[in-house]
């Protein structure tokens, strides 16, 4: 998705430069692969993260396709179950760390700059280095598949002792890898903070900023305090395997599942990660489409912090059947439900935004309403899972599979979706082709739906998660989930041929693509020029 | 705001080579540690880092001499830096937490105390004690003693809250443009920071020839090392920073007003210093 940029002046401040003497390295602004390869500019290295996620988005989903393959009849039909346990694991690593979270940071890339009237990421330098650690990262990590003993083979949850005594020898490269993940995500999070907390232009306050920018504030926040925890975690794995010490292993004193608590310590703050900056893409959307402004604007940052917060409190969720104290259960039980109110007041907010507005059903609209409503299962099942002691069925089950995939799939992966045709008239200068993007708004949806919802049912009989083989009763609901996922994916390569023709012509974008927009990003041309707000605008505050 | 604009940096090199030694070294680290035959890859992958971290850095400080920094690029690096710091506040604190965990829960559950006592089933001979001297599996190395808070680890932190005194001193004098106080009293700090890793040195060295504490010798093993390991590379790393801005004081660099890399490096040798405190605490003292 390449922006057709015109060839500026390739300095932000020659003049500077020239009467200081210059560098000689300030030639012109280089053509070709040294273009994007050596950028420093946030809409190309916006447009690096997009093509980067999008790519993985399809390798995670050749992953999944594989599981599904292997799940469509009862018994073992495709693959060994080693290789099934490293697509279930692969699949998992794959879509959360290199598809949902670099196409969450490609897009405030591209567009926090654009919203909050900066010239460009606070360090812009620091921001390209970002983006070139994670093609190397999953490159070391998709090695592992082809290396003696297979890849990961232990969940993308990698518990110990699976993932330290009995791992595959090729685990030490899979937590180098992700230790090269993770210092992209944190610095590519202190910049994105830096960026909101230096770079807005006068007079934006904090509260005038748009949702997007506030979301991405606080998710910004959540990766600096936990990647840093996997960080420690992976760090005591390596040790454990390569140098015989004792974190996880009961017999030198350690404890199995003080994996498990630190592991959740940052992966419960994670799926927050995956899912404020979608909030904010949403709460973007509806109020442009529903031609109406937001409702309750200052709520949603305060439910947007209430949830980052309390992500910290209910990490032991995920482990209710490990054998956690009686007053952990509760704890983790009642602080689990609690997040319920403020996402509550977020999905209020949004249905009273289209409450008698003049709603119209682009594309992007489309997709940000089947997000509510889809997400929404999501968070119910959620609600559900919370319950301790109905835990203890659910746990494990394919229900937790269809939980999850409900937040992630129609939630941050159709909000990601959302945000690309909404922003694409901005990026490229054309709008999206409206009929194919229709159509594969609709097939994503039916997609989607036919491969997880059938997937509740299947868990809440009792069908583990992982095994790659199932009881003859859970044949059925997997026959259709298995065709859903086909479906689904073959649908997404609509995506890719809408984005290729948007890039490559269409209806011109005026500066303000769509009638009810209204944030900053409108008043510069359509396509963005390279360089974006030089000259930092006067910023009116309409007090929302 | 000011009136020349924002500084955005021409196309650089740095980051696609950092990012690929980066690659390289870990390639080579985890060639090393799995197939146990890739030393030159590593050598190659640090010294590529260090390069790259050498030339960057280069650039930036040929930039501010250009006067291309404004003051809101100088809010930039404050943010960014202060960031930085939290993130490795956090880094501490997971291995804190494995502490604590281990502490306060698992053992006394392995000695059969309390709701999860049912572990205690596995070996029921164990005795939960802290410092853990006899790990429940008796195949698993045990120390024999450990150490005493009030030797070396004493001399080490008098060390490192005197260096962090000595560092402010430095700073100090840089602000009131006293330019061989601040020299000298840098030097002090670095001399304390080298007298801080050597004594870790032969604590290390006594730990594994004297003490039976080794990273194989159970949970204590563990926490002891990869907390103080942890730090001392950050010793190091706040040593080998420092010195960087010895030269670079020497040199003349730095104005009175404006020298954040100095100030960046006193924060983090002060993060350093606190992070060694809590170490004092919770692995030698209590």
């Amino acid at each position: 998705m390449a922006p057709k940029i015109p060839q500026q002046s390739p300095l932000q401040h020659s003049d500077t430069v020239a009467t200081a003497g210059g560098i000689p390295q300030h030639a012109a602004h280089p053509t070709g692969w040294r273009r994007w390869v050596l950028t420093t500019n946030h809409k190309e290295i916006g447009t690096l993260y997009l093509i980067f996620s999008l790519t993985m988005f399809f390798v995670g989903g050749i992953f999944a396709l594989v599981v599904r393959a292997e799940l469509f009849q009862p018994g073992l039909q495709l693959v060994e179950p080693e290789f099934f346990n490293q697509m279930t694991t692969m699949h998992g690593l794959i879509m959360v760390f290199a598809a949902v979270m670099p196409a969450f940071t490609g897009l405030a890339n591209w567009m926090i700059p654009l919203q909050i009237g900066a010239p460009d990421m606070a360090l812009p330098r620091l921001n390209n280095f970002s983006f070139w650690l994670l093609p190397v990262s999953f490159t070391l990590l998709l090695s592992t598949l082809l290396m003696p003993g297979g890849g990961p083979n232990f969940g993308w949850t990698f518990y110990a002792p699976l993932s330290t005594t009995y791992a595959p020898s090729s685990t030490t490269f899979f937590i180098l890898a992700l230790h090269i993940a993770g210092i992209s995500s944190i610095l590519g999070a202190i910049n994105i903070i830096a960026t909101i907390l230096n770079m807005r232009a006068p007079g934006m306050r904090l509260m005038d900023m748009p949702l997007f920018v506030w979301t991405w504030l606080i998710t910004a926040f959540l990766l600096i305090a936990v990647m840093p925890v996997l960080a420690g975690v992976i760090t005591m794995m390596l040790m454990d395997i390569n140098f015989g010490t004792s974190f996880f292993d009961a017999g030198g004193g350690g404890d199995p599942v003080l994996f498990q608590h630190l592991f959740w310590f940052f992966g419960h703050p994670e799926v927050y990660i995956m899912i404020l900056p979608a909030f904010g893409i949403v709460s973007a959307i509806i109020p442009t489409f529903a031609r109406k402004p937001l409702f309750g604007y200052a709520s949603m940052v305060y439910a947007t912090a209430a949830i980052a917060l309390l992500s910290f409190l209910v990490w032991a969720h995920h482990m209710f059947v490990v054998g956690l104290p009686l007053v952990a259960e509760l704890f983790f039980m009642y602080s689990t439900m609690l997040i319920a109110v403020p996402t509550g007041v977020k999905i209020f907010n949004w249905v009273t935004t289209l409450f008698r507005g003049s709603i119209s059903f682009e594309s992007p609209m489309l997709f940000a309403l089947a997000f509510v409503v889809l997400f929404t299962i999501g968070g119910f099942s959620g609600l559900m899972l919370a319950i301790s002691p109905a835990d203890f069925q659910y746990h494990d089950t394919y229900f937790v599979v269809a939980h999850f995939h409900y937040v992630l799939v129609p939630g941050a992966i159709f909000a990601i979706m959302a945000g690309v045709y909404y922003w694409l008239p901005k990026w490229t200068g054309h709008y999206p082709n409206e009929t194919l993007a229709k159509w594969h708004f609709w097939f994503s949806v039916i997609g989607v739906n036919l491969t997880f919802f059938p997937m509740h049912f299947a868990g809440l009989a009792g069908m583990p998660r992982r095994i790659p083989d199932y009881a003859l009763q859970f044949a059925d609901f997997n026959f259709v989930s298995s065709i859903g996922a086909f479906f689904f994916g073959a649908s997404q390569l609509l995506f890719v041929l809408v984005i290729v023709l948007c890039v490559r012509g269409g209806k011109k974008a005026p500066a303000k693509a769509w009638e009810g927009a209204v944030d900053l990003e409108w008043t510069v041309p359509s396509p963005a020029p390279l360089h974006t707000f030089e000259t930092p605008p006067v910023f009116q505050s309409t007090d929302k | 705001m000011s009136s020349t604009g924002y500084y955005v940096p021409p196309t650089s090199r740095w980051p696609i080579l950092g990012s690929l030694a980066i690659g390289l070294m870990m390639a080579g680290l985890g060639a090393q540690l799995v197939y146990g035959s890739a030393t030159l890859l590593i050598v190659i992958g640090a010294l590529s880092i260090i390069a790259v971290m050498t030339f960057w850095f280069r650039d930036v400080i040929s930039e501010s001499h250009l006067g291309l920094y404004d003051s809101q690029m100088d809010r930039s690096f404050r943010w960014g830096m202060g960031w930085f710091i939290f993130s490795e506040v956090m880094f501490f604190a997971a291995f804190f937490g494995a502490l604590f965990y281990v502490r306060m829960f698992a053992i006394p559950w392995l000695g059969g105390e309390g709701a999860k006592g049912v572990s205690a089933l596995l070996w029921p001979n164990f005795i939960a004690e802290w410092p853990l001297l006899n790990p429940p599996d008796t195949s698993v190395p045990s120390p024999e003693q450990v150490f005493s808070p009030w030797q070396l680890p004493l001399v080490n932190t008098l060390l490192l809250v005197t260096s962090s005194i000595t560092l402010t001193i430095s700073h100090e004098a840089l602000k009131t443009g006293n330019r061989s106080l601040c020299r000298n009293w840098l030097a002090g700090t670095v001399l304390l920071g080298c007298c801080f890793i050597f004594i870790q040195g032969v604590e290390y060295y006594e730990a594994y020839q004297h003490y039976g504490i080794t990273l194989e010798a159970g949970i204590f093993g563990s926490t002891f090392f990869i907390l103080t390991g942890f730090h001392g590379v950050h010793v190091i790393i706040g040593t080998l920073i420092l010195i960087v801005m010895l030269a670079r004081v020497m040199r003349g660099h730095f104005e009175d007003s404006q020298h954040f890399a100095f100030e960046a490096s006193c924060w983090y040798w002060h993060f350093v210093d606190v992070v060694w405190l809590g170490l004092f605490i919770f692995v030698y003292v209590v």
